[in-house]
């Protein structure tokens, strides 16, 4: 069974890449059989309105959870990292969410596309030195409930945890060369 | 250490917006009415492309106060065009925190002989292309995005088809290139040897390629990207139609299931009537925007 990468929109074709490289098949996952049938799930950058809509009209929401309750492994970076929170502060309207990992998130944390930034980061569980991770109009999560492992920080601000079989990432792993967070995941499930 | 706007910042971002839908909006309101609709980001601007062909006059960049307005209205990201080689223009909506600058030819050119020189800046660029080596002359000037030009406000897709078909084929022909023979292609296409030599490596453009100039109905959106744009920028189409938020919703709809023929038939029903449209062969050279800027 292959990972799937959501394709509702956004970064789609890094995300794919990269599982590659980490040595697991990997395919593009946009309708409910498609979810059901992924061995792991991951939720790329891209925009976290459109694609919480989509997933709603869709009829993505259920099987999403259904593959979270069944222990198979999810990651979410940037915009998927805030479909998954239970609470999204700073949200548009009525912004349709999973809501599936107990953390609270605020997005564009850290201000608009002129202060996105590249920072080095020690990520807890990742060997061999920082990971180079690219913030772009990036979420923080702003809390996180007990259960929730902490896995990095930048300037105080939780940037990466764990809970269970799902990884929240608030940067774009995808968008290196080093794909040591996608071997993390791949080996979570 | 941290580094602010880096190449893959302003990439990346261009990156978050694929599969995704543009959308030109003049007011606050039309902008909520684009997030609401599932639009990536909205692009400001003080009249749609097909008001400007009608109304004549100077083009320019959009008021700052519309443009905060828009700002201040939604989550997305909100872009901006600014005259082709104004750079003063994009200082400016760099300055108001815009996400993105659209060095545009839809509005009127500042500069006949020069583009903004766009490693200057810390906001990432978006340029309009008609063929290959425009696009990779734009990219050499530090565009983070390339988008075709079509025929803005025509409600006319040909032009757009046109113009990434174009883009497409010559891609394919650099990659069937030897190495001795990429400098005499940079040579024709008039384009940055070096960035040639990656296309011709990788197969595709070194930063997002999306459509835009005279995307009218979920169809034009899907064909556009069944011929390989990764993302829709929708101009007049939406705000010149009949129903918006419906059409809006189905533009959205069909370019996350371009290749899914039933969705698109889906949602193309009971959207109300497309914008009018021109017949751009009719058009007269002066009246064509796409001519504008090299």
């Amino acid at each position: 069974m292959a990972f799937g990468v959501l394709a509702i929109q956004g970064d789609v074709r890094e995300h794919l890449e990269a599982l590659r490289r980490a040595g697991v098949e990997a395919q593009a996952v946009r309708t409910p059989a498609e979810v059901a049938a992924a061995h792991g799930l991951v939720i790329p950058g891209g925009e976290s309105t459109t694609i919480g809509k989509l997933v709603a009209r869709f009829g993505l929401m259920e099987p999403i959870r259904g593959l979270v309750r069944e222990g198979r492994p999810l990651m979410g970076t940037c915009a998927g990292m805030i479909l998954m929170a239970k609470t999204i502060r700073a949200a548009a309207n009525d912004q349709p969410a999973l809501g599936v990992m107990d953390i609270a998130v605020e997005r564009n944390a850290f201000g608009r596309q002129v202060d996105s930034f590249e920072a080095d980061l020690e990520v807890k569980g990742i060997e061999g030195g920082p990971v180079r991770a690219v913030f772009i109009r990036a979420p923080v999560m702003s809390a996180v409930d007990n259960g929730v492992d902490v896995l990095a920080t930048h300037e105080g601000r939780i940037v990466a945890a764990r809970q269970g079989n799902m990884l929240a990432l608030a940067f774009h792993p995808e968008l290196t060369e080093d794909s040591r967070l996608h071997d993390y995941f791949v080996k979570m499930g | 250490m941290a580094e602010k706007s880096t190449w893959r910042n302003k990439v990346g971002l261009a990156e978050m917006l694929k599969g995704g839908v543009i959308m030109d909006v003049t007011t606050a309101e039309q902008a909520k009415i684009a997030e609401e609709a599932g639009a990536v980001a909205v692009m400001a601007l003080e009249r749609v492309p097909a008001d400007i062909r009608a109304q004549g006059g100077v083009a320019r960049m959009a008021d700052p106060v519309k443009i905060k307005e828009i700002m201040a209205a939604v989550t997305i990201p909100v872009m901006a065009k600014c005259r082709i080689g104004h750079f003063a223009e994009a200082q400016v909506l760099e300055a108001l925190g815009v996400d993105f600058v659209d060095e545009s030819e839809v509005l009127t050119p500042a500069d006949e002989q020069y583009h903004v020189d766009k490693h200057r800046f810390k906001v990432p660029f978006v340029c309009g292309c008609r063929n290959l080596g425009e696009a990779l002359r734009r990219i050499g000037e530090a565009a983070a995005m390339i988008r075709t030009k079509g025929e803005a406000g025509s409600g006319n897709v040909v032009e757009a088809v046109r113009h990434m078909r174009l883009v497409q084929s010559h891609i394919r022909r650099l990659t069937t290139l030897r190495s001795d023979e990429l400098m005499a292609a940079a040579k024709e296409l008039d384009a940055p040897y070096e960035i040639v030599c990656e296309v011709a490596q990788a197969g595709k453009l070194p930063v997002p390629n999306f459509a835009a100039g005279g995307i009218a109905t979920p169809a034009d959106a899907s064909l556009l990207m069944q011929l390989g744009a990764e993302a829709v920028f929708v101009g007049s189409g939406i705000f010149k139609s009949n129903d918006p938020s419906a059409r809006a919703r189905a533009i959205v709809e069909a370019t996350t299931y371009y290749d899914k023929p039933e969705v698109v038939a889906r949602v193309s029903e009971g959207i109300g009537e497309a914008m009018a449209g021109l017949d751009v062969a009719k058009l007269d050279e002066k009246e064509l925007l796409q001519t504008r800027g090299w």
